[in-house]
């Protein structure tokens, strides 16, 4: 099958890459565009590791055809950070230990960024709600919704950690 | 795999190509056809989409909401007429799941999924296919089986809007909070007439190989007021019909032991 252009704007930046068609995201961000934050779990959009961010939603990469996201913007981890500063999300993880393995924490981390873009002021039960569809099998839990909350509260309070 | 992918401007177009190539399937968001890739399933090698933007409307036509087969369980969330839905929408996946799967989609999806699916059953669903012909919901998932002939190209659902919002209920029974996949979902459409239940309409997934009508409960409903006589009468009968199956989430003796258990409490809290 011939290959199908896709033209994108990957965290920013224009980007164009012929894919495969039938062929997933994840599959293109890691080995065509080298965005290797976004993680391959299980294929089957049940952990969320591959979450990643199109036109501003939220969307699991391993289960969207490339060839749908032609003229779209996707963002990933690697582009929430401004240059070396980490985004404070990130900063708050590290803080709360909210990372164990590091294998789910960068779709947490995007679905947490969506949560904050769309409801600043999270409850804990919207948190519970925004990264139910992220599972992790280290930290329990607890220390990402507190990392999360612990955000919420310091741009609420104008204190940042980035 | 090698995969063909074409795109169509309609869906008279896209049901004219599935219907001459037994290999092809319809794409719409992704969550149960992309899997499939992913699993590198052989038996098909084609997938047709559809960028005609009707798909993704809703309106009221009288007193039923006529939805989009390729509106997604988020867009529908965000829609204040399609309110008595948000429980079965939010039911479905985590945001990103709800970010891409479709209404139209969820009737094609196999059991223990598809409880949106239940939802649209217990509101007197039609399904609105290509060619314009109507089928009831019951009726579609019941020839929903693809060795009866090619799947047709579903373009919208008319579901009966409820007079109020206390009329319409819906429960999900999961092992795994907040967000798991079914043991089993239920919905109920209990609208009343001088206290009586009129037109009852009671649905379960996950308990057959498609969400089904529990036509035995309606029966023991109807004409009855919502107490706990009836419930109770309800409950007896909740079983009548049911193939509950056995999977990694249940065992067929589970599901069959607690569901009268959770149709009561669905019941009970409508009573309220």
């Amino acid at each position: 099958m011939s290959k199908v252009p896709v033209q994108l704007t990957l965290n920013g930046s224009d980007r164009s890459v012929f894919v495969d068609p039938g062929q997933n995201l994840l599959d293109v961000l890691r080995r065509s565009l080298g965005d290797l934050t976004p993680k391959y779990g299980c294929g089957q959009g049940t952990c969320g590791c591959c979450t990643v961010m199109i036109d501003g939603e939220t969307r699991l990469s391993c289960l969207t055809l490339a060839e749908s996201v032609d003229g779209c913007s996707v963002e990933t981890v690697a582009g929430i950070g401004e240059g070396a500063q980490l985004h404070e999300l990130q900063t708050a993880f590290m803080e709360h230990f909210a990372a164990q393995c590091g294998f789910c924490t960068t779709g947490m981390l995007m679905s947490a960024k969506h949560l904050l873009d769309n409801n600043p002021s999270p409850t804990r039960d919207d948190v519970v709600e925004a990264i139910s569809g992220n599972i992790c099998r280290c930290t329990g839990y607890e220390p990402i919704i507190n990392a999360i909350l612990d955000v919420a509260a310091r741009r609420g309070s104008g204190r940042h950690t980035s | 795999m090698s995969i063909n992918s074409l795109v169509c401007s309609s869906a008279t177009e896209a049901a004219r190509l599935l219907g001459s190539n037994p290999r092809a399937r319809y794409f719409g968001g992704g969550t149960l056809v992309m899997r499939a890739i992913n699993e590198g399933d052989q038996s098909f090698d084609t997938i047709i989409r559809i960028n005609d933007p009707e798909l993704t409307q809703m309106q009221i036509a009288g007193n039923r909401l006529v939805i989009g087969a390729g509106v997604t369980m988020s867009a529908l969330l965000r829609h204040r007429d399609a309110g008595f839905l948000h429980a079965a929408a939010r039911s479905v996946g985590g945001p990103a799941i709800r970010h891409m799967a479709t209404v139209g989609g969820n009737l094609f999806a196999q059991s223990p999924y598809g409880d949106f699916a239940t939802a649209l059953l217990a509101l007197d669903a039609e399904v609105i296919v290509a060619d314009g012909s109507r089928m009831a919901l019951v009726d579609f998932l019941a020839r929903r089986n693809p060795s009866s002939g090619p799947t047709p190209v579903v373009t919208q659902v008319s579901v009966n809007r409820p007079a109020s919002a206390g009329d319409f209920w819906f429960l999900k029974v999961s092992r795994v909070k907040p967000k798991g996949i079914s043991v089993m979902s239920f919905a109920a459409h209990l609208p009343r007439a001088a206290n009586q239940l009129q037109q009852v309409r009671v649905a379960v997934g996950a308990m057959a190989p498609t969400p089904v009508r529990m036509l035995s409960v309606e029966q023991a409903l109807e004409g009855h007021a919502l107490d706990a006589a009836s419930i109770e009468a309800a409950a007896r009968v909740a079983l009548e019909g049911l193939t509950p199956p056995t999977d990694a989430i249940a065992t067929s003796w589970y599901r069959s032991e607690v569901a009268p258990v959770h149709l009561k409490r669905l019941l009970t809290g409508a009573m309220r």
